[in-house]
């Protein structure tokens, strides 16, 4: 260990350095005012965010054979740097309105984002778990920050039990892996399984039951249950930040553990993960069809997205995780845009996120109704945006590996999702505004509105160059 | 002008910039002016890079344009570029050319309404849309095209927003499209995965090496075709069209008949090389564009809204032109797309016309007797109308001929029968139309009848140029059996597989070629004289038609279904019955609503399981853990 | 299959994890058939240690108390940490030394601010 190391965990050394400060700051203003807090968390999370990216990611590791330094470690620690950001910008005016000051708020904030950063470099199962747990604790916390509302405590709490239910399967799992295989190292086991010829019952369990704890964290049918409920009782802006952040770094674990290490014994688990991917994009789209809440149906299809992340997962090769990647990203853009129009619009309303409380907000607003349309046509997956280029490389690395049958399930469920996401478009310029429409946009709320959808584009345009970079980044 | 191709779609996509940013708040005419000489220019540009086509020699008349590397992942790899041949130029011309004119008819036509700089961005949108569907070098950059102009359809069909129903109908174009679009993305991996790129021109000579009737070639193009029925409007996807029309009457004349319908055709056209390898999909396209034909020509038989019965006119047409992929004839696919662009756009201008003098009347039982008031729109739609019904001497009659002509030398008698039973309905309903229109005497409101008058000079124009077109554009492929030299099927031709349609023209026997044309013609005027002899002749009875229904639209459509009734000794007519109220609505619509139904059922079922009570939850999860290591651990042990 | 039946530790696990499960459901429903039964008020209220329970035993704590029984734990894992460190202080050098500095970094940042939100002050 040297001073190398440190070099190499800098982003998470400055994220929490950034937590730090926020909570003294928010000490320093004797709790009344976070904007202190908010300052400090987005400059902290922007510098942390740049030092990701152009920091050299060469296939090294850090702290002893702790951590990956390689470049999906990179490309991921930033962007959950930028996910804690554009939350961080989204916050005050969701705050303000329901009269939440405190800075806590953003440090627990930063804390996700260390955690969800531990998770994406770990190369060791238990510090993946410490990561998780990191993230995992701040959320619940998050979640039921709006103390006053009913359903925020209620989230907070499901979250935690059902939470910890799934974290003692995947210590379970990882004790049993432990067991069967004599290591809980990444790159151990990977080696361990190659030098032997098949594995034990023990070992399957063990595999099994870490599994189960991906595929709570990822929402993946029959393992979803908590997220609706979660997501609809979080404050919206940590919603947008859980279905993106949070999503990402567990699939990203998903893809070093069951992708990388584990590799070598998918002939035992890619027919239950297929199913799993079947079952959980098509029950996302369904129940997501039947919502009034755009909330909640954002929610829901943050579920049917996992389903198709599941599909590269399920392809396992190394230009399936490539696609994933690319996919998460441009998920990650997509989506924290669409809660952040949402947001905005909902700004002080009763806080329905009805379809309703969106009618003709494209007519009054039309810059705000073409950012949240780009937005929704990615979604839906049309091209040139993000959204159709990441379903479009998920699919044919499936298709290479013959899972035929599983991608026309995804196919069709797009189809299906287009019905959903066009209500938004059509709601939001096919019909009259009512009532009174005034709402405040910051210009730094705005911006990064108006970033991400041009992201979407560009990248819609261009997809070579992210694509390319993530084959070069993929473990 | 083939180095400046890239300059086609760019022209109408400065057109949007510039009206999105630029010309905000500005006078109608110069937004409307400059969208349209926008697509004016794209026009020249094509004009010129197609003499300059016509200047080479015919085997080397091809020209793509590589703009960026746009995808490489793998050994895959696709471009963004552009390809520039016989049949893209002729799409090109059509494409440009149907759309300038139709830009400058929507400057009167969209006069006044709020929405008329939004209208023309959408509008060049899907111009820029439209050319990069037909422009593509591969599949990947044709649906990209394919996906917008679905999206500027949407857009468009919902222009008029204040109409739920409008909006709604606007969403069920688009996902009728999308189910549609799900086989078309399905062979392009499919296409991928076999061939390893997605450029046409790569593919053509590698599908050569694959034996006639390979299982993977068919899979590509019944998936392929399953695209094109949705674009295309063909059965059992078709239902959008009509519903369609709730769009401004421009964008129907546009997009829902001249040039965004045709795509289908286009796209089978464009991958002929597969097709000729699967003599089973062939059989498919061939009845499914014959039996749309048949199918939505007896539809428009009972239909009383001037653009419905264009719409399901179109979706018939669209048929007859999938027959003629389907028995191998693509050259008169083509040709009777691009007629089909110049009649059917000036028709579904005319019924605009009629529609803006009548204020917003769609109802024929309420016009009658506009022949004098409305001259020049009489006059052009009476050419579209003599065209539609394929009268010798007119566009329409070259190029339906033509089909129906292969269709029986390719010895598919049944499928003969079925496109001259449908070209008979099409001279009936075509002429029906006519007549409830401009003769007889004025049926609607007082109020209506005053307001009357001829449509300014920007809509008329548009319309006599597309009826000269409709006239004129005929004579590029006059059959040799008449003497003509075919030039169209001539350059086409090059662009067809060796396996593809048969190169001789010549031979078989004029003389039964002779016998169908006249046969044809024979089931024209019988349709016309039918017709005119229902609608015209007995002038009573289409006048207490008015009468009623002014006063009493209930009665009035009782009455209506009463004079089908008595109509029953016609068969034709009964069979349109039973087609329209029961396989129409009832089986088509009714497995897509009743599709809806269920997914919304199946929604409804998944979500009283998220029942909110967390011990629930564990429970399933718990049931998810056991059922998930059971099947590992059989894994292992079993 | 008469591999997995032979050689197999599982099998033997599930046979007996399914005969103790019928021994014990034996009795235990044996009890319930047989077993007289005459509720009273002292046998149905709860033991605890003999004594008489005088209230409910869900009454509500201060939170005061978890605050600094959290608080405690944390730094009580502290101290645990501290004591391997202590013992390998010089195998691990500078290195090892800046790693507790940025441990107790934290925990000196969260104890300033448990301090300033008065947890610390009982009342």
């Amino acid at each position: 260990m040297d001073s190398g190391d440190f070099m190499g965990v800098l982003p998470e050394l400055i994220v929490v350095v950034t937590a730090l400060l926020a909570i003294l700051a928010d000490v320093a203003s004797k709790g009344r005012n976070p904007s202190a807090a908010q300052g400090v968390t987005v400059l902290g999370l922007a510098v942390a965010a740049a030092v990701a990216l152009i920091s050299p990611s060469e296939q090294t590791m850090l702290m002893a054979g702790q951590l990956f330094n390689d470049g999906f470690s990179a490309w991921f620690r930033a962007l959950f740097a930028v996910a804690g950001l554009a939350t961080a910008i989204f916050s005050p005016l969701y705050l303000t309105h329901r009269k939440i000051r405190l800075g806590e708020y953003y440090s627990l904030l930063a804390m996700c984002v260390f955690g969800m950063m531990v998770m994406s470099a770990a190369a060791n199962l238990l510090l993946f778990f410490v990561g998780l747990e990191t993230m995992s604790i701040a959320l619940y916390v998050l979640v039921s920050f709006r103390r006053d509302d009913a359903a925020s405590v209620e989230g907070g709490l499901k979250y935690l039990v059902l939470g910890a239910f799934s974290s003692a399967f995947l210590l379970y799992g990882m004790a049993l892996i432990y067991g069967g295989i004599g290591s809980l190292d990444y790159v151990a086991i990977g080696e361990a399984l190659r030098q032997s010829d098949g594995i034990g019952p023990m070992t399957v369990t063990g595999i099994g039951l870490l599994l189960v704890g991906f595929a709570f964290k990822v929402s993946a049918v029959p393992f979803h249950f908590w997220s609706p409920d979660v997501y609809e009782g979080a404050p919206t802006t940590i919603t947008a930040f859980m279905s993106t952040g949070a999503k990402a770094a567990a699939f990203v674990g998903l893809i070093r553990v069951f992708g990388v290490a584990l590799i070598l014994t998918s002939e035992h688990w890619t027919t239950a993960l297929s199913v799993m991917a079947a079952l959980t994009m098509t029950v996302g789209n369904f129940v997501a069809l039947r919502q009034t809440s755009v909330k909640r149906m954002l929610a829901y299809s943050s579920i049917a997205h996992a389903g198709y992340l599941l599909v590269g997962i399920v392809a396992g090769t190394p230009q399936a995780f490539a696609a994933a990647g690319f996919y998460l990203i441009g998920y990650a853009l997509m989506n924290l845009g669409a809660f952040g129009v949402l947001m905005l619009i909902n700004q002080r309303g009763k806080g329905d996120y009805s379809f309703e409380s969106l009618r003709g907000m494209g007519t009054v607003y039309p810059v705000l109704g073409l950012m949240m349309s780009v937005f929704m046509f990615s979604l839906i997956g049309i091209p040139p945006t993000a959204g159709f280029f990441g379903k479009l490389y998920v699919f044919s690395a499936a298709i290479e590996q013959g899972h035929l049958w599983l991608v026309i399930i995804g196919l069709l469920n797009s189809a299906v999702a287009a019905y959903y996401y066009l209500k938004v478009v059509s709601t939001m310029f096919m019909a009259k505004p009512e009532g009174d429409v005034a709402i405040s946009q910051p210009f730094a709320y705005k911006a990064v509105l108006a970033i991400s959808s041009l992201l979407i584009i560009v990248i819609g345009l261009f997809p070579d160059q992210l694509v390319t970079a993530m084959l070069r980044a993929v473990p | 002008m083939l180095e400046f191709l890239y300059l086609i779609p760019l022209f109408p996509l400065l057109g949007v910039v510039l009206n999105t940013f630029v010309l905000r708040g500005q006078p109608e005419k110069l937004v409307g002016g400059v969208a349209a000489a926008m697509v004016g220019a794209s026009f020249v540009v094509a004009a010129g890079a197609f003499f300059q086509l016509l200047g080479m020699p015919a085997e080397s008349r091809h020209f793509e344009q590589e703009l960026f590397r746009w995808i490489v992942v793998g050994n895959f790899s696709a471009q963004a570029g552009f390809l520039a041949d016989q049949l893209s130029m002729i799409m090109m011309l059509v494409v440009t050319g149907v759309s300038f004119l139709i830009h400058v008819y929507s400057i009167g036509y969209m006069h006044g309404d709020a929405g008329f700089r939004k209208f023309f961005i959408y509008l060049n949108l899907f111009v820029f849309f439209m050319l990069l569907l037909v422009m593509g070098s591969n599949y990947l950059v044709m649906f990209v095209g394919w996906e917008g102009v679905g999206l500027c359809s949407y857009l468009l069909i919902g222009f008029w927003f204040t109409d739920e129903l409008k909006a709604s109908a606007g969403k069920k174009a688009f996902i009728m499209n999308r189910i549609g679009d799900f086989g078309f993305l399905l062979a392009i991996f499919l296409l991928w995965t076999t061939f390893g790129t997605i450029n046409f021109r790569e593919i053509e000579p590698m599908a050569q090496a694959y034996p006639v009737g390979a299982g993977v070639i068919t899979a590509i193009c019944l998936l392929l075709f399953m695209g094109a029925t949705g674009k295309s409007a063909q059965l059992p996807l078709y239902t959008w069209l009509p519903d369609a029309m709730a769009g401004p009457t421009p964008v129907s004349a546009l997009i829902h008949a001249a040039t965004m319908v045709t795509a289908g055709v286009y796209m089978v056209v464009r991958s002929n090389f597969l097709f000729s390898l699967s003599p089973m999909a062939m059989d498919v396209v061939a009845w499914v564009g014959g039996i749309t034909a048949l199918f939505a020509a007896t539809i428009g038989l009972v239909q009383t809204d001037i653009k419905k019965v264009l719409a399901y006119s179109t979706v018939s047409q669209l048929g007859y032109m999938f027959l003629a992929c389907g028995v191998g004839a693509y050259t008169a696919a083509v040709f009777h797309l691009m007629t089909h662009a110049f009649f059917k756009g000036l028709l579904f201008l005319g019924s605009g016309s009629v529609i803006h003098g009548m204020s917003d009347e769609q109802d024929i039982r309420f016009m009658g007797g506009l022949k004098d008031k409305m001259p020049t729109t009489y006059k052009t739609f009476l050419v579209g109308t003599l065209a539609i019904a394929g009268i010798p001497g007119l566009a329409g009659f070259f190029s339906k001929d033509e089909i129906l002509w292969k269709t029986f030398e390719s010895h598919n008698y049944a499928l003969w029968a079925i496109g001259a039973t449908a070209a008979f309905c099409t001279a009936f309903y075509m002429f029906r139309l006519l007549f409830l229109t401009f003769f007889g005497k004025f049926r609607g409101s007082k109020a209506q009848e005053h307001h009357v008058h001829e449509s300014p000079k920007l809509m008329t124009i548009p319309l006599i140029v597309l009826a000269v077109l409709s006239v004129l554009g005929g004579y590029v492929g006059v059959p040799h059996a008449l003497g003509g030299h075919n030039n169209f099927h001539e350059w086409l031709l090059p662009i067809l597989s060796e396996t593809g349609e048969h190169a001789g023209a010549h031979h078989g026997v004029p003389t039964a070629e002779y016998v169908l044309m006249a046969v044809s013609v024979l089931i024209a005027l019988i349709g016309i004289f039918v017709a005119k002899s229902w609608y015209l002749g007995k002038s009573s009875l289409v006048e207490s038609l008015g009468k009623s229904g002014t006063r009493n639209l209930l009665y009035n459509k009782y009455w209506v279904d009463q004079i089908y009734d008595t109509m029953i000794s016609q068969p034709l007519v009964k069979l349109s019955e039973i087609f329209a109220r029961y396989v129409d609505q009832g089986t088509v619509d009714g497995s897509v609503n009743g599709l809806g139904a269920t997914v919304s059922g199946i929604g409804g079922i998944v979500r009283k399981v998220q029942t909110g009570v967390t011990q629930n939850y564990a429970v399933i999860m718990s049931l998810g853990v056991v059922l998930l290591l059971g099947t590992l651990l059989w894994s292992v042990l079993g | 299959m008469p591999d997995v039946l032979h050689n197999n530790s599982l099998i033997v696990f599930l046979i007996l994890t399914a005969g103790v499960a019928a021994v014990v459901g034996l009795f235990v429903a044996l009890t319930i058939f047989l077993g007289p039964k005459k509720p009273n008020e002292i046998k149905d209220a709860p033991f605890e240690s003999g004594f008489v329970s005088k209230t409910d035993a869900t009454q509500p704590f201060p939170i005061k108390y978890y605050l600094v029984a959290i608080l405690f734990v944390v730094f009580d894992i502290e101290v645990a940490f501290l004591y391997p460190w202590a013992v390998s202080f010089r195998e691990i050098g500078a290195i090892g030394l800046t790693s507790m500095v940025v441990f107790i970094a934290i925990l000196a940042v969260g104890l300033y601010y448990a301090v300033k939100k008065r947890v610390l002050e009982w009342k």
